[in-house]
């Protein structure tokens, strides 16, 4: 790719960038949110035109006028939201667009050995016959590449593969690409974790606000040095800034035997955990272990099955959302597109969404609409979101700067309990830095969080405690240097304790 | 200031691309409805001469197009409220049936009260009886989880065949047609012109207009409805009782239809008459969907549909086309609002088109 623009109204996303891939290696796209690594790989997928630019394959100029011509010239993207149809199986979402017919009708039969094929010849694990929806999001992924490879594909996209994955389907995935590269595919990730960049990749290109800064090969650099070009000054990735509790802290939440079921599925199954002031307590997990439901639980948005939930020593009935914000529990949702975020609304408004109600934001039910712009305004100072006005879209911003105005809207209300879920999730390098700086200031205030995160470095970094979630339960809990990686992977996976190992569990 | 100029020049932006749309889709229904004419062998220019003469062609003309927007203004609003709730109230026929019902029924039992208190009392009665309506509907979710469109249709027979009821069995007046006794005289909307449909029914739902947008912009209940209609897992999230909302958005967008009822009842027949709404409860969404749900577009939408329909009238008695064209250019607007894929592809290309005769001209 020569010479690649793109703007986009006033912003320009991608400034003159000159990108060149060999074929058959693994190329990272490295950068901060909003440094154009999306745009510029959605141009060469043609899902995006450039403004002027020209790309080149195998030599030859190209016209990739759309997603199909993409396709065709051996182009695949694994996107980072997935496309895929819930309620199909997996060999009808693979070979969907390129079904294998006999006459008239869809060859079945066809379509579910072609995909065992494929998944044998890269050792793929997956049940061409299983339905979308029961599949966990590693195995998604899996068949979202297969269906580029089912397609043909040379080069492979993958958008921030590992953003949703857990630890050990992130090193599941390498090893997919790997055998995919030794086999002469070619394959560009776009990612900001350097850690996974240094174990991958082959090469690497970094960008920065829209330029490109350089194109480096791996093995000849670092961490240390890939982080300053990123973000384009110092940057400290040293860890462990936690300064541990106070003896006599008070607890301040507590969950009791808290069990939680839904159509019969228990996802809660006598949970109880303790959290005190001026603590961060790190609660990992595989994901789909009944995180989600602790989060939410705590937060007012579903009640519990069975169990108590204590706060500031006081037992709380009847939660609602509106309830337990009301009672200093600040929500940093773990999912900031679905349940953080209304997206069709102003910065401004959705900074004080959630304390609408709140005396200095309304009297009577009516707004005080200079309040709200002061207020937001400093907000949006004080926790450094990129942006001309308050009252542009939300949607207008990055991702990393997004999550800045949800961690800015619950941390300026002063809460005493912050349930902080996957809070740098899909965020970049520079935000998760001043993200964390933010969870420590407030743990120095005094303030209890619960940090729950599927990146086992974040809850390795701030947590003063960890407790392990499996199944529904905290099977593990205890400091953090009282653990180390590998336990901490086997309590996640199920096993309790070596002792446990051959016995009855 | 700064602010302030931002805050201005975003409304500014934001107005420009809602006015956008429409404009240019009426645009559209023009040249396209214009073709339609020719093809059957009519002139355009007359049919348009006639519908603008007969809407707009004096004050009285003027007042008739008003009070015939009047009932379409509040179903307008009442879906489009409902709208920015994320809820899609299909009800608002059956609703303004059993709110019109119920003013009839105050209108005509009630009697003694100075017009001050009549009028109101008739009105509260239609927006409740509406208001309740609907409210069983959103009950029905709440509760049950069922599914509020189907059952807002399905009540739409319900109410109609029921006030049928009641007006045929209960309060029927002497004689061969199917109506109620008029309502008290102290119950009549007054005239704003004399011999017009236009009414203060007409000021009441303009108040009702200005209302509404301000309660959505700056009230505490339209900050948190509007959250609910985007994305309802944040509106939970951020302390929203949704049950409570949903409820609540129902009841409003159901007291709107049923005051519609009310001021038709009140201001133009005095009475009730079986099958007295020629559909203003369907065509509450075709204007909401065309003054995309912001009160005041809806406002000016429901005047244009005013217009048509009292300019159809005018159109049928001085050309030979039939009235019925109205419903073809109705149906022409909707096509082109709601699905604004045709109007943005018209307009890019036509850009293209554009750029490319100057670029030539510069060579």
């Amino acid at each position: 790719m020569l010479g690649i623009t793109k703007t986009f109204g006033s912003v320009i996303a991608n400034d003159r960038i000159d990108l060149a891939v060999r074929c058959g290696e693994i190329h990272s796209l490295l950068g901060e949110n909003g440094a154009g690594k999306t745009t510029l790989m959605r141009i060469l997928y043609g899902m995006v035109k450039p403004d002027s630019g020209e790309i080149y394959i195998k030599g030859k100029k190209v016209n990739i006028k759309n997603p199909q011509d993409a396709l065709r010239l051996g182009i695949g993207m694994v996107h980072q939201h997935f496309m895929l149809c819930d309620t199909m199986t997996v060999a009808e979402n693979i070979t969907l667009g390129n079904e294998p017919r006999r006459g008239f009708f869809y060859d079945r039969e066809r379509a579910i050995r072609e995909v065992e094929e494929l998944s044998e010849k890269y050792s793929f694990q997956v049940d061409p016959r299983a339905k979308i929806g029961t599949l966990s999001v590693g195995t998604k992924q899996r068949v979202e590449i297969m269906k580029a490879l089912y397609s043909k594909s040379d080069l492979i996209i993958l958008d921030e593969p590992t953003a949703v994955l857990t630890a050990n389907e992130v090193q599941e995935l390498f090893k997919v690409l790997k055998e995919l590269r030794d086999d002469g595919k070619t394959i560009i990730i776009i990612t900001h974790k350097l850690k996974e960049i240094m174990q991958i990749s082959d090469r690497v290109t970094i960008l920065r606000n829209g330029r490109f800064i350089c194109t480096k090969d791996t093995c000849s650099t670092n961490p240390q040095e890939l982080a300053e070009m990123m973000v384009g000054r110092k940057v400290d990735l040293s860890g462990d800034k936690s300064t541990g509790v106070p003896e006599d802290a008070p607890v301040v939440l507590e969950l009791l035997n808290a069990v939680y079921r839904e159509s019969k599925t228990e996802y809660l199954s006598g949970l109880s955990l303790r959290l005190h002031a001026g603590e961060i307590l790190g609660v990992c997990g595989v994901e789909g272990n009944g995180q989600t439901q602790l989060i939410e639980t705590i937060t007012g948005i579903r009640p519990l099955t069975e169990g108590e939930i204590h706060i500031k020593g006081q037992k709380v009935e009847n939660c609602t959302p509106g309830k337990m914000i009301g009672l200093g529990i600040g929500h940093i949702p773990e999912d900031r597109g679905t349940r953080g975020l209304v997206k069709e609304y102003s910065i401004r408004d959705n900074i004080i969404l959630g304390y609408q109600r709140r005396k200095a934001f309304s009297s009577s039910g009516v707004l005080n609409t200079k309040q709200l712009c002061s207020y937001s305004e400093e907000v949006v100072g004080n926790y450094a979101v990129k942006t001309d006005s308050i009252f542009d879209p939300i949607s207008s911003l990055s991702g990393g700067n997004q999550q800045k105005v949800i961690i800015g809207r619950v941390l300026s209300q002063d809460p005493d309990i912050i349930v902080a879920a996957q809070p740098t999730r899909g965020v970049d390098i520079g935000s998760i830095e001043y993200i964390h700086e933010k969870l420590l200031e407030m743990k120095r205030a005094g303030k209890a969080i619960l940090l729950i995160s599927a990146d086992l470095d974040e809850i390795r970094k701030l947590s003063d405690n960890i407790a392990v979630i499996y199944n529904g339960k905290i099977v593990a809990e205890g400091k953090n240097s009282d653990f180390d990686e590998q336990q901490l992977g086997l309590l996640m996976t199920g096993y309790r304790k070596k002792e446990d190992r051959y016995g009855q569990h | 200031m700064a602010s302030i100029k931002h805050a201005a020049q975003a409304v500014l932006k934001k107005a420009g691309k809602q006015l956008m749309l429409p404009l240019l889709s009426l645009i559209l229904v023009f040249l396209v409805s214009s073709v339609i004419l020719l093809l059957s062998g009519y002139s355009p220019l007359s049919a348009f001469g006639a519908m603008i003469l007969g809407a707009f062609g004096d004050m009285g003309k003027i007042a008739d197009t008003l009070g015939t927007a009047t009932p379409l203004i509040l179903t307008g609003l009442a879906v489009a409220v409902a709208m920015k709730g994320g809820v899609i109230n299909i009800g608002c026929e059956g609703q303004l049936y059993v709110g019109a019902m119920a003013t009839a029924v105050t209108g005509i039992f009630v009697k003694g009260l100075p017009s001050v208190l009549h009028i109101p009392l008739c009105m509260m009665a239609s927006m409740l009886a509406g208001g309740l309506w609907a409210s069983f509907a959103g009950w029905l979710k709440v509760k049950l989880q069922t599914n509020e469109v189907i059952v807002t249709i399905m009540l739409n027979y319900i109410a109609i065949y029921l006030t049928d009821y009641i007006v045929t069995y209960w309060v029927k007046a002497e004689g061969m047609v199917v109506k109620t006794p008029n309502v008290q005289d102290s119950a009549l909307l007054m005239k704003l012109y004399p011999h017009s449909r236009l009414t203060i029914g007409f000021i009441i739902a303009a108040v009702i207009t200005v209302f509404l947008y301000w309660m959505l912009k700056k009230t505490v209940f339209g900050f948190e409805l509007q959250a609910m209609g985007y994305n309802r897992a944040a509106a939970e999230t951020g302390g929203v009782n949704l049950d409570k909302c949903f409820m609540a958005t129902m009841l409003i967008s159901g007291a709107l239809a049923g005051l519609a009822g009310a001021v038709e009842v009140l201001g133009v027949h005095k009475y009730f008459i079986k099958g007295f709404s020629p559909g203003y409860g369907y065509d509450g969404l075709s204007i909401a969907v065309l003054g995309q749900n912001s009160p005041i577009g809806v406002a000016v939408s429901a005047i244009l549909f005013g217009a048509l329909r009292s300019g159809a009238t005018m159109m049928d008695r001085e050309t030979n086309i039939p009235g019925d064209f109205v419903v073809i250019l109705q149906a022409l607007i909707i096509l082109f609002v709601a699905t604004p894929g045709i109007v943005i592809e018209l307009r890019r290309q036509g850009r293209i088109l554009f750029s490319r005769r100057k670029d030539g001209k510069q060579v």
